[in-house]
Formats: C-alpha cells, structure tokens, sequence
C-alpha cells in the first residue's frame, strides 16, 4: 500500500501542476477574448480572403477563402522542402563521398565546404543569397540565354515549359516499366536462389523504363513541345518575359540556401555512415568472393544505410521545418500567407497559429512514426 | 638509351619522365596563372573553346607522366599518393587547383586591394570593391544595436562580470568544488539573469537589483542550516520565490514612490540590438534550457507512465514545429494566454520560447546519452542503496553526460545559429541591423559587405564552439 502510495503521489502532482497552468491559461484566454470582442471558432476558414499571393501552385485570388489560402501556403511549403530535398541528397552524398576520398585536394575542398556553410545561420545565408547575389543579376532585357532557353534574371528564372499531349498516356507507360521492373526483379532473385543463375537484371531494368516511355511516344499519340519564355516589353523601361514557367527570386533563394546548408549535415551522414562498416566486413565480403560491386551492393550499403537512413530523415524534417524561414524574404509559404496575411487580416491568433503548429507537427509526426517503423524493421535482431 | 614507351610510364626512365611531367604541369598552372593575375591568355592564338580547356590537357598529360610507383623520390611519391592515384583523381585534382588560382584575384580584390576603409561617408566607395567604411561607420549599431552609445560601457561591463563569475571554477579550491555543479546550474544563472536583465536595461536600478542581492545573500546564508537532502530542492525554489516576494509584495509601494530616483537610465529593451543581443539571447537560453531539457530528459525514461507520457508529448510538441512559429506564438498568443494587466517583457517572452524549444532538444540528446549507459550502472547504483536522485546525480548522468558532449554542442550551435530569428518579434540582433542598416537611403547598396561581416563573425563564434566542445570531448573520454 505504502509503495502504491508513493509511485501515484509525484505523478498526481504532476498531473495536478499541468493541469492547473493549462486552467489559468484557458481561463485568462476566455476573459480576453470577452475583453476584446473576439469569438474564438474556426468559421472564418471558409470566408472571403480578399488578399492576393504573388505566388502559387493553384488556382488563388482574393476570392477564394481562408482555406483555400491555407492550401496555397501549404502547397508553396511543400513545393520547397521536395525540390530543396532532392538537391540537399545530391549534394549531401558527392560531398560525403568526396570527405572519404583518399585524394586530398578533394578532401579538404569538401571538409571546406561543410565547415563554411554548416557554421553561418541559415537566416544570414537566406539573405545573403536573396539581398545581395541574386539582386547582382542582370535586368530582364538585359539577360543572355543559357543553353539558348534559360534565362536567369533579376526578376527570376524563366525555364521553358513542357506542353504535353496525351500526357496520362506516358505516365501509365512508366508506371507500367515500374511495375514489371519490379516483377522482374522478383522472379530474378527466385532464379538465384534456386538455380544459382544471376540474370542481368540492372540492364533490363535501365531498357525498360526507357523503352516504354519511348513506346508511348511512338504508339500511344504522346507529343512533347516546349515553350519558350520571349522578351516582351511593357513599357519603355520594363520588361517581362512571357510564356514558359517563372520561378520567383525568392523561390531560388531559399531552395539554395536551404539546399547548400542541409547539404552539410546530409554529408556528415553519410560519412558517418559509410565509415560505420567495418573494414572486416568488405575483406570478408570480398574473401568469399564478391566482386567489389557486389561488395558495395550487398554488404557495404546494407550496413551504411541502416547508419544513414534516420539522422538523414531528421535533416529532411529539419529542411521542412525551416523552410518557414521563407517569411523572411516574402515567399508566400504557410507561415507567411497563414500565420502572417491571414491572421493580420481576422485577428485570430489563436485559431491560425495553432492550425500552423498542427500542420507541421502532424507533418514531423507522421514522419518520424514511419522513421520508427523502419528503423524497427532494419534493425539488427539480436538474440 | 633504349626507347622510351610515351603510353607507360616506368621507372626505367624515371628522369626523363619526370622533367617531362614536371614541365607540362608546371606550363599549364603557369597559363591559368597569368590568365587570371595578369589576363595574359599565352595560348590566346587558339580558339576560345579550346584555349579555355588546353590547361586541363597538358596538366592531366603531365601528372599521366609522373605517375610512377615506387620511384624512390620520396616527396614524388607523396604527390602521387595524395592528388594522383588515378586519371579521374589527377583531373579532380586539376580541377581544385585551376579553380583556387582562378578564384583567388577576384576575391583578393574585393575584400583587400579594391576595397576603400578609409573616411567616414559613402563618397569614398567608388571602387569596385568592399566598402568596409560602411561596417566601420555602422560598427557601433551592428555592435549594439539602437542601445544610447554614452551607456554601452554597462554591456561590455556586464560582459566582463559575467566571464569573471564563469571563470570561477578554474580558481576554486578543493574544498569548493563540490559546490561548483550548484554554483552553475542555479546560482550563476540567477546572478546572471540579475545582473544584465537590470544592470542593461537600467531603471530603478537600484531597487531590483538589490532585492536580487538581498535574496540571494539570506538564501545562501539560511542554505546552511538546511538538511543535506533538501538542499538541493531549497536552491531550486527558495532564492527565486524570496527574490519575487520581496519584489512584488514587501516592497512594492514604495519601489512606486522612489522608483524616480536617480539610477541608471532606463533603456526599453527593443533598443537593445546588434551583436550583444545575439550574446545575451544565446547565453540565457543556453543556461536555461540545459536544466529544463535534463528535467524532460529523465521524466521521458521515468517509472511513472503519466510523467512519461507528458515529457514525450512536450518534447515531441516543441521538435515538430519550426521556430518561426514558436516565437509568432510568443509574440500574438501569449499575450492572450496572461491576465490582461500582467506584462511580460518581449525579450524575456522570446528567452522563454527558445528555451523551451531548445530544451526538447537537449532532452532527445541527453535521453541518448542515457540509453546509452548499461543497464548494470544502474543495477550497481541501486544495490549500494542509493535512491533516484543520488544514483542519477552521481552516478548516472556524469557518465552520460560526457557521452553526449558532441550532441550538446550541436544543439548549442543550433541555438546561436537560431537566434536571428528573433526578428519575428521585431528584435534586431545582428542581422536584423544588418537589414535596417541596408535599408538607410544614405547607404543603399552595401547589402553584400554587411553579410559578409556577420557570416565571418558567425563563423568564427561557431567553429571555435565546434573546436572547443571537440576538445573538451578528448578530455574527458574515458575507456569504458
């Protein structure tokens, strides 16, 4: 009894002191709020903006509602963290794989860069990039082409856009590859284990996802043309390129500099990852006979991944998270058409910034559960 | 002379292959050379594609030549070892060097030789490079923000008192070690918070600060005759609650009445800026957060279910949303969440939040130290009888601790690195002055020279805590 006593007492104060400070906090919430007129509730969500978003990936004027000004913001959060989070990986593995590089000139460039860029805050280098490279760029009219159909400007990156016909056709074609690519694969390893006979299975894979999309072109009435952006003047000073697709400054700005920063980290990684396996495992592995491809494929990168997967995934949430870092510079993404237009505009702090959080801890969350998941499934099972 | 096989290089012909090598390298770092210091182009008479790519060739022919085994010449050899293994290394290797020499002049030339230091207006930047007059002018604002240049002396004086207290415990005697981990984990910050939270922002100086001095002088005093075992719940709760009392319920009226005497000048927190608010922000919340994140830390891996499942959900709560949002929430919903005649200032609120925020992280860091440990520690810490706290603080979290040294100090480097976020809240450390500074009609266009300060000092302030917490990893490294 004495025992049961003493493990409930601590947690019920515990209990007690969170409940009582999430009370007083409610409690004075409720008296403001009567204080001051405003009606806490989520209603406003579907009025009328009627605030504009320089930038998005649908549909949005001032018409629209606070949602659907919600989705905006998200969709431009989103639209960052993937394109910075393919560069990152990139440029987060040569890096790492050239800090292990036995030749020193490009060691040392590599460990240079990620002692430079890890060690100045990521709000400097948004800034940086934002207020004083990017405004270095030539005018509009001004700008050469690069490769005859880039143009990069003061005012933005103007890249050709693609106009498809029948695209559904060429994206079932490369589902279908991906699909039988995988079949393929099944039944390759079925024939290892049971025949010992290794089909060349890289070869087919690489044959097909070209050759299907290329059927689709040939047979299924797919056509591929690009627009390319034109000069076109609006007064006698100001220019502005037309047709192709823009990419705002402020995009460019940020996806490099989150991209160059979590680079660092993403080679930290990696290297840590790679020096993780044991030399004793590639001797091994290269004394029963695998060829130094096979080593790298089933033994090395087995091993180094299972050390790289989670802190990279973490970067990955990390590059989300300060993606938010977009306020700063004006990229319309959640924090700043939501938690900053929105909420300026109703006054509902309370409601917008804790719909902010929920996104992007329902965003971490759900990351890491499947973080945990796998983390679970590739663990060495000890007995 | 036999004949010589151009397609092998051997050691059989080692000097000829040598001097060749040696010569077509040398030539080509001579062109990139010239062409970048001096624009000369010696190869100029070729057509430009294939000019601009010539270096390459005879550089990657020369190395080809040199490329011999066990030839015997010692520093040869380290050569091909380190930047020549292979044809692909020997280009990468081109690569790197051609890009140094070529990147060298530009840069010289916009941070030293084209660069204007002297005089103190804008007329003197007409050159091509940095205009460092602007840094010097603004040197004083980007320093310390909108803080009355006559009363800066009181934050280098802070700052001064403050590394003198922090560098107590190199001096303490043996006697006094035992106290140092109480003397920094409770009474140092307190002294701290006191110390720049009145003597910086001045006011009725006199009164806070002395409460402050009153309590921590009878605290200290009483301290003594308390028992051992609750000393240390004593210094946690009692110097901080005697501290408020006397502040708002004894002295109260008359704080009022002679809360106009002379003192210090009262400067309003939102003057405080520059590189001392990055200091002051980052030194607070290093202190406060450590505690805190240690407290979570041991409450996620606790026996009680409910204290576990409040740590994790407040540590997960704070890692899964971005900073940004944190300090909007500390500066639009706060507010909302206090009775309506209670104040809190904005740079406390922001010290609060990013404490906070850091604090789950030091938990996570700190919660991996303690997996770490095997389980037979804490075996052994309970059969000589030892209890939760005992066995925590003296055997448990000194061991795991100092395996988390590395994790800590990232997290300290995150911390300093986050601070310019604070511009949220309409505080401007040293980047926010950065942007007001850039912003100035009389010196628009210097956005690139004031970056470049504060990327250099960041650096600096960031890879000497690397350096430092690496050492400080090797010292205390023990075989386990």
């Amino acid at each position: 009894m004495d025992l049961k006593l003493q493990k409930i007492i601590p947690q019920l104060i515990t209990v007690l002191v969170v409940v009582l400070v999430f009370g007083f906090f409610t409690y004075n919430a409720q008296i403001n709020m009567e204080n001051r007129g405003i009606d806490f509730g989520y209603g406003f969500l579907s009025q009328e903006s009627s605030f504009d978003v320089q930038f998005s990936l649908i549909e949005y004027d001032g018409s629209h509602s606070y949602f659907r000004a919600y989705l905006v913001g998200l969709l431009n959060t989103i639209l960052v963290s993937v394109i910075g989070i393919i560069i990152a990986t990139i440029l987060g593995v040569i890096v790492g794989v050239a800090r292990l590089s036995p030749n020193y000139l490009i060691n040392q460039f590599a460990a240079f860069y990620v002692e430079f860029f890890r060690n100045i805050p990521l709000l400097l280098q948004i800034f940086f990039w934002y207020f004083a490279a990017l405004r270095a760029l030539p005018l509009p009219q001004d700008a050469d082409a690069m490769l005859g159909v880039f143009f990069l400007t003061i005012k933005g990156l103007y890249v050709p856009a693609f106009i498809w016909e029948n695209l559904n056709v060429f994206l079932y074609s490369i589902i279908a590859a991906i699909i039988s690519i995988i079949v393929i694969r099944i039944h390759a390893r079925k024939v290892q284990e049971t025949q010992g006979k290794q089909l060349p299975v890289f070869w087919i894979s690489v044959g097909l996802i070209f050759i299907l999309p290329l059927l689709s072109f040939l047979i299924g009435g797919v056509s591929l043309s690009f627009e390319i952006p034109k000069l076109k003047q609006l007064a006698t000073t100001s220019f502005k390129y037309e047709g192709g697709i823009s990419l705002p400054p402020e995009l460019i700005a940020l996806t490099l500099s989150l991209a160059l920063y979590t680079a660092t980290f993403i080679a930290e990684c990696v290297r840590a990852g790679i020096q993780g396996v044991g030399k004793g495992q590639k001797e091994a592995a290269a004394s029963i006979g695998l060829n130094p491809n096979q080593v790298l494929k089933l033994v090395v990168m087995p091993q180094a991944l299972r050390i790289i997967i989670p802190p990279t995934t973490n970067q990955y949430l990390n590059l989300t998270k300060n993606s938010s870092l977009a306020a700063a510079i004006a990229y319309p993404d959640l924090v700043l058409v939501f938690a900053g237009t929105a909420l300026m505009q109703t006054g509902k702090a309370i409601e917008i910034v804790s719909i902010t959080m929920l996104t992007y801890l329902s965003l971490s969350i759900s990351i890491s559960i499947l973080m945990n998941w796998y983390n679970k499934k590739i663990a060495i099972k000890e007995k | 002379m036999s004949k010589i096989n151009f397609l092998k290089p051997d050691k059989d012909n080692l000097t000829t292959f040598l001097y060749m090598g040696s010569f077509l390298f040398v030539i080509s770092v001579i062109d990139v050379f010239l062409n970048s210091f001096f624009s000369l182009n010696i190869t100029g008479f070729l057509p430009a594609s294939l000019s601009f790519i010539i270096p390459i060739i005879i550089g990657f022919i020369g190395l080809y030549f040199i490329r011999i085994e066990h030839s015997g010449y010692k520093f040869l050899d380290q050569v091909n070892k380190n930047i020549n293994t292979s044809n692909f290394n020997a280009i990468l290797s081109l690569l790197i060097i051609f890009i140094i020499i070529k990147s060298i002049p530009p840069i010289l030339s916009w941070f030293v030789v084209d660069a204007s230091f002297a005089g103190d207006s804008k007329d003197v930047c007409s050159g091509t490079g940095a205009c460092w007059t602007y840094i010097k002018v603004w040197f004083r604002r980007f320093m310390y923000g909108m803080y009355p240049n006559a009363e800066q002396w009181r934050i280098n004086l802070s700052f001064v008192a403050l590394a003198l207290l922090g560098s107590v415990g190199y001096f303490a005697t043996e006697k006094f070690k035992k106290y140092l981990t109480l003397y920094y984990v409770v009474i140092y910050p307190f002294i701290a918070f006191l110390f720049i939270f009145f003597f910086i922002s001045g006011g009725p100086i006199f009164f806070d600060f002395s409460y402050g001095i009153i309590a921590a002088v009878i605290s200290i005093i009483v301290g003594f005759f308390i028992p051992g075992r609750f000393k240390f719940y004593y210094f946690i709760f009692v110097p901080i609650t005697l501290y408020i009392a006397l502040k708002y319920f004894i002295f109260y009226e008359e704080l009022i009445e002679l809360g106009k005497l002379d003192g210090l000048n009262w400067v309003e927190t939102g003057a405080w800026g520059g590189l001392s608010l990055t200091f002051i922000i980052s030194f607070f919340c290093l202190i406060f957060c450590f505690p805190i994140g240690m407290a979570f830390a041991l409450g996620r891996r606790s026996d009680f279910p409910l204290i576990r499942y409040i740590s994790i959900g407040f540590i997960e709560f704070w890692r899964g949303v971005p900073l940004i949002t944190v300090l909007f929430m500390s500066a639009v919903m706060f507010p909302m969440f206090l009775p309506a005649d209670f104040f809190i200032d904005k740079l406390v609120r922001c010290i609060i939040a990013i404490s906070l925020f850091e604090a789950a992280y030091v938990a996570e860091v700190i919660r991996g130290g303690l997996q770490a440990l095997p389980r037979g520690q804490y075996e052994a810490a309970k059969s000589l009888g030892m209890g939760y706290w005992r066995m925590h603080i003296f055997v448990i979290l000194p061991q795991a601790l100092k395996l988390v040294i590395p994790g800590i100090a990232n997290t300290f480097l995150a911390l300093v690195k986050d601070t310019p976020l604070i511009f949220v809240v309409g505080l401007l450390e040293i980047v926010g002055m950065l942007n007001l500074a850039k912003t100035n009609p009389e010196w628009l266009g210097f956005a690139m020279e004031g970056y470049v300060f504060a990327a250099i000092i960041f650096w600096i302030i960031c890879y000497a805590m690397s350096k430092y917490s690496y050492n400080l990893e090797q010292k205390y490294k023990t075989e386990r």
